[in-house]
């Protein structure tokens, strides 16, 4: 330990050698943690590099003993059993999805499950002075008997901070507090993070948008695939966003990917001037202006950060099963097409693998062969009855191609590793015969070997002359992937890289910025 | 286990209530000194719960979907007491009767089908409504009051198969049914099986199909056998014979058909079902409007059996297709469910009521019992579920089983999805 910071900046918490493991996944190795009291520490790392999951170690999510390490939070050792053995010491978390109930009021929000009460009984007048309070403290003007789904999520946000506010917060946690915010809301709730500061309140934010975190965090903690990389100081190290990346991709690239030599033909696929609303909230748009095509035989990679609005544009050039629709144009082989449903989006050779497997994906409840014809039921049935033997012929032949690894085509889905659930999706698909097939996350959840086979399918798709759009997180995959790369920042194209012009480094900063190069 | 679980196809819940309703039947037989297996009294049976079991099919489809329906015995009172006012007012024939019975039941579900599934309110509230309305509608075109049907109309609902051809001290037309049924059963297990063998599927043994089979044929028979020989002028009942026409075609469009397969996804995950093209809308509606159809030909058999429709007719049938539905296996929350099932269910409430009936117990301990048997039923299922395992029978035989599931690599497991879905 060094002793430079023990007596002007005390450690608040110190989480040492943390390891978390889910069966088959070591989410996080080894992690080392040092937060000062009363500073701004930011968390960095890629999707899936185990940022969330060490807050959910540290707020008692995952409870004392289903991990290793030591949590040593105000010089003693915790044992957190649940959140609210955590929130007792003073750490409160705020989630990206917030957990405010909409039809309730501000202040009953605030003081949900922590009520003041006189004999019993809630002391409303109590709740309403104190919650006056709090909310001048956060700068928020709203009369606190506003419900909670009459005000923006920018407001809401504060409201969350209010209610940590009232728990006493000695370490207050963001997840990704601004991934849902406009500007001038994003830059309020910096301004009062920087005021809780002053006030004596250590914070940990987990941001994607560097120039915020370069603006406002005293340190930043990088992490990767799980471990803990490096810790910097912002101002002794002059960070800028450049360095921040560097240690967030900074791994090689391995050859992970099966060897392909691309067959690259003519424009088929074109969409223009693609705009979509968001479909709850009037003014917010999802799609911006887009515009992007595919060649066949072409792999295309769609990069940008979660929230950027990559599933948000392939749902909704997908069918319109996303959003609503404002303006733009779909061309196949040239000709414009309506594609008003997901029926009509199948019909013209569209096939689109969701991120979300089990929600958007699968009917857990069917077995295999039966989600393999579910896309097609037409191909396997003659006058609107199905052919039980052809299912049974057509699940059987993808899962030898496609080695899905099950006992027989009979076995229910939700009983299959992620890796062979995914195989189950893209076997249903290819059995659409899609021209343009959309992967969204293609190997989310996956462990490598299963990895592999997905690469090698989708290269043999492309072979077939077929376009493949693949939406990815994680970049290394991206850019082993695809021939073209797409990066897209809230809602917007922002460039397009061919694979040789492409590198980790200018891609993030593509993602993370608005349009700098086009 | 795995002989018991070839025998009935590894679908244990099934097996689980067709073994109660066996032990139910044996059961009672043995308390009433042979009074439940006698003829009359399984013609009764039949006679007096098939407009119950019809509703119980649509029924499982309208809960597959995900969605429940409580207006059936108001749609179904509603129906039955038009069709009499039409036959005896405006003095049409029978079958032009039963003709704008369905019309109307059409009708009917259109109205709610279209408030489920385009405007999207729930189906309990639509049909709650509907249970209001089409009660209400009944007692005021009826003005509350008894409206007898003609005698060729009351066919339909107390009829029998008649007598025909030479005399051999049974009814001739139940037992060539019985044996067209026999020879159905045997022909599809011996289809199923080339089938399986030309797919290089898994056959099971030649003895399990065997005493499948035999199984089966017997019961059958035995059926036939106790039809065909009840007191002169009763054989095969007319409303279980539409019972069994349903029966064969609704279980063949739930798990044969494209329109069966898309109710099935539509439960199951609905998400998942649109991003596949299918057109979730269309099915509910569809569902819907089918339920109130079978409604309608519930009430209008009803009318035929008691000769007259009358203001409080269906009342509370919606809770019986309900329970039959649940007992038989299907899932509130919907992608769960046969028709089969459904009816083995039914069967099994129907011999129960019947069973204490003849044991003399009163009404107010017959419901308790049927009230604690639909909970019991289905808390075992909710019971196992959440322990991960199959089911009552999949319970009792756990540690003979062998385990195949195989370890997810994921993070989140199948049932916190699926419990953050519901």
């Amino acid at each position: 330990m060094t002793s430079l910071n023990t007596h002007s900046d005390p450690v608040i918490l110190e989480m040492r050698s943390i390891t978390k493991e889910f069966p088959g996944v070591k989410a996080l190795a080894e992690v080392n943690l040092r937060v000062k009291a009363g500073e701004i520490h930011a968390i960095c790392g890629e999707n899936g590099a185990g940022k969330s999951t060490l807050m959910k170690v540290l707020s008692g999510v995952y409870p004392f003993g289903s991990y290793t390490g030591d949590i040593v939070y105000q010089s003693e050792v915790q044992e957190f059993k649940d959140i609210r053995a955590s929130e007792h010491a003073g750490i409160v978390i705020i989630h990206q999805e917030l957990a405010l109930i909409p039809e309730l009021s501000i202040m009953e929000n605030i003081f949900l499950g922590n009520e003041p009460t006189k004999r019993g009984v809630i002391d409303w007048a109590e709740a309403r002075i104190r919650s006056t309070e709090l909310l001048a403290r956060v700068g928020l003007r709203e009369d606190p008997e506003t419900p909670i789904k009459e005000i923006g999520v920018g407001k809401q946000q504060l409201v969350e901070i209010a209610k940590a506010l009232n728990k006493s917060v000695k370490l207050l946690i963001l997840d990704e507090p601004t991934a849902a915010l406009n500007e001038s809301d994003s830059q309020h709730l910096l301004d009062l993070m920087l005021g809780l500061k002053g006030r004596g309140i250590t914070s940990i934010i987990i941001s994607h948008k560097l120039n915020e975190i370069e603006q406002i965090a005293d340190s930043i903690t990088i992490i990767r695939d799980g471990k803990s990389i490096e810790t910097l100081n912002v101002k002794a190290d002059g960070v800028d966003e450049d360095r921040i990346i560097k240690g967030m991709v900074g791994r090689t690239l391995e050859s992970r990917f099966p060897d392909h030599e691309p067959k690259i033909g003519e424009v088929f696929f074109e969409v223009k001037n693609w705009n979509v609303g968001h479909p709850q909230v009037q003014d917010r748009m999802v799609c911006k202006n887009s515009n992007f095509f595919v060649r066949r035989g072409e792999i295309v990679g769609f990069a940008g950060l979660m929230g950027a609005g990559r599933t948000e544009l392939a749902r909704s050039v997908f069918g319109r099963s996303y959003g609503r629709f404002l303006s733009g144009q779909v061309y196949l082989d040239g000709k414009e097409v309506e594609l008003k449903s997901v029926r009509q989006a199948i019909d013209a050779g569209l096939g689109y693998v969701t991120e979300d497997r089990k929600m958007l994906g699968l009917n857990l409840l069917d077995d295999i062969k039966a989600t393999t014809v579910s896309a097609n039921l037409r191909k396997v049935s003659k006058h609107n009855v199905i052919d039980a033997n052809k299912v049974f012929t057509v699940a059987e032949q993808y899962r030898k191609s496609l080695r899905t690894k099950a006992p027989s085509v009979e076995e229910g889905v939700a009983k299959l590793s992620g890796g062979n659930q995914q195989k189950v999706v893209l076997a249903k698909w290819m059995f659409t015969d899609p021209e343009l097939l959309i992967l969204d996350e293609p190997t989310r959840g996956i462990d490598v070997g299963a990895k592999y086979e997905i690469y090698g399918i989708i290269q043999q798709l492309a072979n077939q002359g077929k376009g493949v759009i693949v939406i990815s997180s994680e970049l290394p995959e991206l850019l082993g992937l695809s021939d073209r790369i797409y990066t897209i920042f809230e809602g917007a194209i922002t460039g397009v890289l061919n694979k040789d012009e492409a590198s980790q480094e200018n891609l993030m900063k593509l993602m993370t910025s608005a349009r700098k190069t086009a | 286990m795995n002989a018991l679980k070839k025998l009935f196809g590894g679908n244990t819940r099934q097996f689980g209530m067709i073994f109660a309703l066996v032990a139910l039947i044996i059961f009672f037989q043995i308390a009433t000194d042979g009074r439940t297996l006698t003829p009359g009294n399984v013609i009764n049976l039949f006679n007096g719960n098939s407009y119950i079991l019809i509703l119980a099919i649509g029924m499982v489809l309208v809960i597959i979907a995900g969605h429940i329906d409580l207006s059936v015995g108001s749609v179904a009172a509603f129906v039955g007491v038009c069709v009499a006012l039409f036959i005896r007012d405006w003095g049409i024939p029978w079958y032009l009767g039963v003709l704008m019975g369905l019309l109307l039941g059409v009708l009917i579900g259109a109205w709610q089908g279209f408030w489920t599934a385009y405007v999207g309110i729930p189906a309990f509230i639509v049909t709650l409504s509907g249970m209001l309305i089409f009660r209400g509608a009944n007692q005021f075109v009826g003005k509350s009051n008894t409206i007898p049907v003609p005698g060729d109309y009351q066919y339909i609902g107390s009829g029998y198969l008649p007598e025909i051809g030479p005399s051999t001290g049974y009814n001739n037309l139940t037992l060539l049914l019985g044996l067209a049924a026999v020879t159905f059963v045997v022909f599809s297990e011996i289809r199923s099986r080339r089938n399986a063998k030309a797919l290089g599927a898994e056959v099971p043994e030649a003895w399990v199909s065997v005493v499948k089979l035999v199984l089966i044929c017997g019961a059958i028979l035995y059926a036939t056998y106790l039809f065909a020989t009840g007191r002169p002028g009763t054989s095969f009942p007319i409303p279980g014979l539409i019972l069994a026409v349903l029966v064969i075609v609704y279980g063949f469009i739930s798990s044969k058909t494209v329109i069966g397969r898309h109710i099935y996804a539509v439960g199951g995950n609905r998400h998942a079902a649109e991003l596949s093209g299918v057109q979730s809308k269309k099915v509910n509606f569809l569902v819907m409007m089918n339920m109130s159809i079978l409604a309608g030909l519930a009430g209008m058999i009803f009318v035929g059996r008691s000769t007259a429709s009358g203001p409080f007719d269906g009342v509370g049938w919606e809770l019986d297709a309900i329970a039959a539905v649940f007992i038989g296996g299907a899932a509130v929350t919907g992608g769960v469910g046969t028709v089969i099932g459904s009816i083995v269910g039914g069967l099994v409430m129907a011999v129960l009521n019947n069973g204490l009936q003849l044991l003399g117990v009163g009404a107010d301990l017959t419901q308790i019992i049927k009230g604690l048997v639909l909970l019991i039923a289905v808390a075992f299922d909710v019971y196992n579920k959440t322990q991960g395992k199959k089911s009552i029978i999949g319970l009792m035989f756990k540690n003979f089983g062998r385990s195949s599931e195989m370890k997810a690599d994921e993070t989140t497991s199948t049932k916190e999805v699926i419990s953050r879905g519901a």
